[in-house]
């Protein structure tokens, strides 16, 4: 019995060693989508293009269009002379946010009720909201520098933010890219390696030998799991030593939940299979119904709590999801096993679940 | 009789749908016999095969292979036989060795026994030259003769061809038949499909199967005998007419 799954495990090494497509998907995919959602994907908006249009022409505005554009939030790109400046601004993406004072601020500012006015360009929704935010706080830090003793605020808040104290989107995507890059490489990656079988009809050609079902599974799945699991420990020792992601929990629990994630993940790859005459075929699904909803229905990208109630029924069933809740309270509170227990019980059900009814189906295929 | 005969085949049949591929069908293979399965294209020699291979249950009817009961002995079935299917299943992407190492891995070679083996059908399919070569890089006619080194590393008492010369050279198909014939000899039974009938005149015996019935069993010579016939093309043509006509 070990012969024969170690036979397989040997061939399907070669496989992947001589197949460019699954080396890019193994080695390079993680390695980009790493650099690209940790230096360029970063939900921080820095830097708002701003510009001003200075009515008051007074000492009281250049003092507030200063103390805004000092800060790293916000960055003067121009002074406009006229409103009509401002759509050419906007329509050329030169800014994202007009800041106008009008000509009353001074005398205003005195008699204790100046208004200023902001124009957003909100082509992109999210940014726009953001500038809005940077706009008040900056607005609001101004007015307290100006008179600290006459405004007091009956309620502050002060804030202190764990586990992320700069906010810094890194710590949030890292974990989730683990869960992506696992889920396609268990799911898509074996689901096109036996629609290949079947397609070249090797897969019958083993069947007629006396190996098990059971043993062409482990044989073929898992290097699989050898290489996601190598890629998941890759991804968080470049984050740690990149991006100073810290690991703070149990690296031996993070393991034992990410072989529970993995499976699941291979039961779904496996399912594919089953259906999917053709390796486009298995592809196109094993792309569709495990990364899409790993990207956009885990909480990865988007809050479950922000999607619309229908997405979020589904995204029950997202073993991404569980997996996600799992690996950023390991990586980023140090969580244990009791502070884990509802989502890793999900993914240990989805994966018995998925793993019967695969090698069941898998069983009647021949 | 599972002495004498190697493959006993009653009643057998099998259904898709609507559709009868193989219709009670019964014959047997005597051991060390080159049987061969003629027929056209969809006349279910495939399906047949499919079934004595444990890869299709039979809708009904009883088949042993070896003396092994296909229905509930498949796991044993297995260990004794050899199968290669008309689409030569090889990994294109391996090896000529790293095809051989693998078939022989699955069916449970190593060591010294796996290199003996190895040696044996490098020597006897005249591989050597090819050894390190990628599979998708040989001639048609190599890989034909590499999938039946796989097929027969672990010495099977029954060996199972599914059109096996399809899409080779006559030159190729000839030096083929050498090898089944030095097989046979070895004491293997070898279970043959084809759809060329000078291949069927190689065979020591031949089923003529029409529309997923045996319509005729016999030696070639029997057979050109008992239709008065001069070759076995002859006697397939007018039979299957007669089938038709019938």
């Amino acid at each position: 019995m070990k012969q024969r799954v170690i036979a397989l495990m040997r061939k399907e090494f070669i496989h992947i060693i001589r197949d460019l497509r699954s080396l890019a998907i193994i080695f390079l995919l993680p390695i980009l989508m790493v650099i690209i959602y940790g230096y360029a994907v970063t939900f921080d908006v820095k830097e708002i293009r701003l510009a001003v249009l200075d009515e008051s022409r007074s000492l009281e505005s250049r003092r507030l269009s200063e103390s805004l554009t000092a800060s790293r939030y916000f960055l003067l790109v121009a002074r406009l002379q006229s409103r009509e400046e401002i759509e050419p601004l906007f329509l050329e993406r030169r800014a994202r946010a007009v800041l106008i004072i009008p000509r009353s601020f001074a005398q205003d500012l005195v008699a204790g009720s100046a208004q200023v006015q902001a124009v957003i360009d909100a082509a992109d929704a999210s940014t726009a909201v953001v500038a809005v935010n940077y706009l008040r706080s900056g607005l609001l830090q101004h007015s307290l520098t100006l008179n600290e003793a006459a405004f007091r605020p009956p309620m502050r808040i002060e804030p202190r933010v764990w586990y992320n104290p700069d906010l810094k989107s890194t710590f949030f995507i890292v974990p989730g890219l683990i869960a992506v890059i696992m889920m396609m490489i268990c799911a898509l990656l074996t689901s096109v390696t036996i629609a290949r079988e079947r397609e070249t009809g090797t897969m019958e050609q083993i069947f007629v030998s006396p190996v098990h079902p059971w043993e062409i599974i482990i044989g073929k799945m898992s290097p699989y799991v050898i290489l996601a699991l190598l890629d998941g420990l890759g991804i968080l020792l470049f984050a740690r030593l990149v991006f100073k992601v810290p690991f703070r929990g149990s690296s031996l629990l993070f393991l034992a939940l990410s072989i529970i994630f993995v499976v699941a993940s291979l039961s779904i790859g496996l399912m594919i299979s089953t259906r999917a005459k053709t390796q486009q075929a298995a592809m196109m699904i094993a792309l569709l119904s495990t990364l899409m909803p790993s990207l956009l229905l885990s909480g990865f990208l988007y809050p479950i709590a922000s999607l619309p109630k229908l997405l979020r029924v589904i995204s029950v069933v997202v073993p991404a999801k569980y997996f996600l809740i799992i690996d950023r309270g390991i990586i980023l509170k140090g969580a244990g096993m009791s502070q884990l227990l509802e989502p890793t019980l999900f993914l240990t059900l989805f994966s018995l679940v998925l793993m019967g009814i695969s090698i069941k189906t898998f069983k009647m295929h021949f | 009789m599972t002495e004498e005969y190697s493959i006993v085949v009653e009643q057998l049949c099998r259904r898709f749908g609507d559709f009868t591929a193989v219709d009670h069908i019964s014959f047997s293979v005597k051991r060390g016999e080159i049987f061969g399965f003629l027929g056209a294209n969809g006349a279910g020699k495939t399906t047949t095969i499919r079934m004595l291979c444990g890869l299709l249950l039979p809708t009904s009817g009883h088949a042993s292979v070896a003396g092994l009961d296909i229905l509930t002995q498949s796991e044993a079935v297995k260990q004794v036989i050899g199968y290669m299917s008309q689409k030569f299943s090889l990994y294109e992407d391996l090896t000529v060795a790293e095809n051989l190492e693998f078939y022989a891995g699955i069916y449970g070679l190593r060591g010294a026994a796996f290199r003996r083996e190895r040696q044996r059908v490098i020597e006897m399919m005249g591989l050597a030259g090819f050894i390190d070569k990628l599979t998708r890089d040989l001639p048609t006619g190599w890989k034909q003769r590499l999938a039946l080194s796989c097929a027969v590393m672990h010495h099977p008492q029954v060996l199972f061809l599914d059109e096996p010369t399809s899409g080779v050279d006559p030159i190729a198909r000839r030096q083929f038949w050498n090898l089944i014939y030095s097989l046979a000899a070895g004491g293997q039974t070898i279970f043959v499909t084809t759809h060329y009938m000078d291949e069927a005149e190689y065979c020591n015996r031949l089923s003529i199967m029409h529309a997923g019935k045996i319509i005729a069993v016999g030696s070639p010579s029997e057979l050109k005998r008992r239709y008065r016939k001069s070759t076995v093309e002859q006697v397939f043509i007018g039979l299957v007419k007669a089938g038709e006509a019938a």
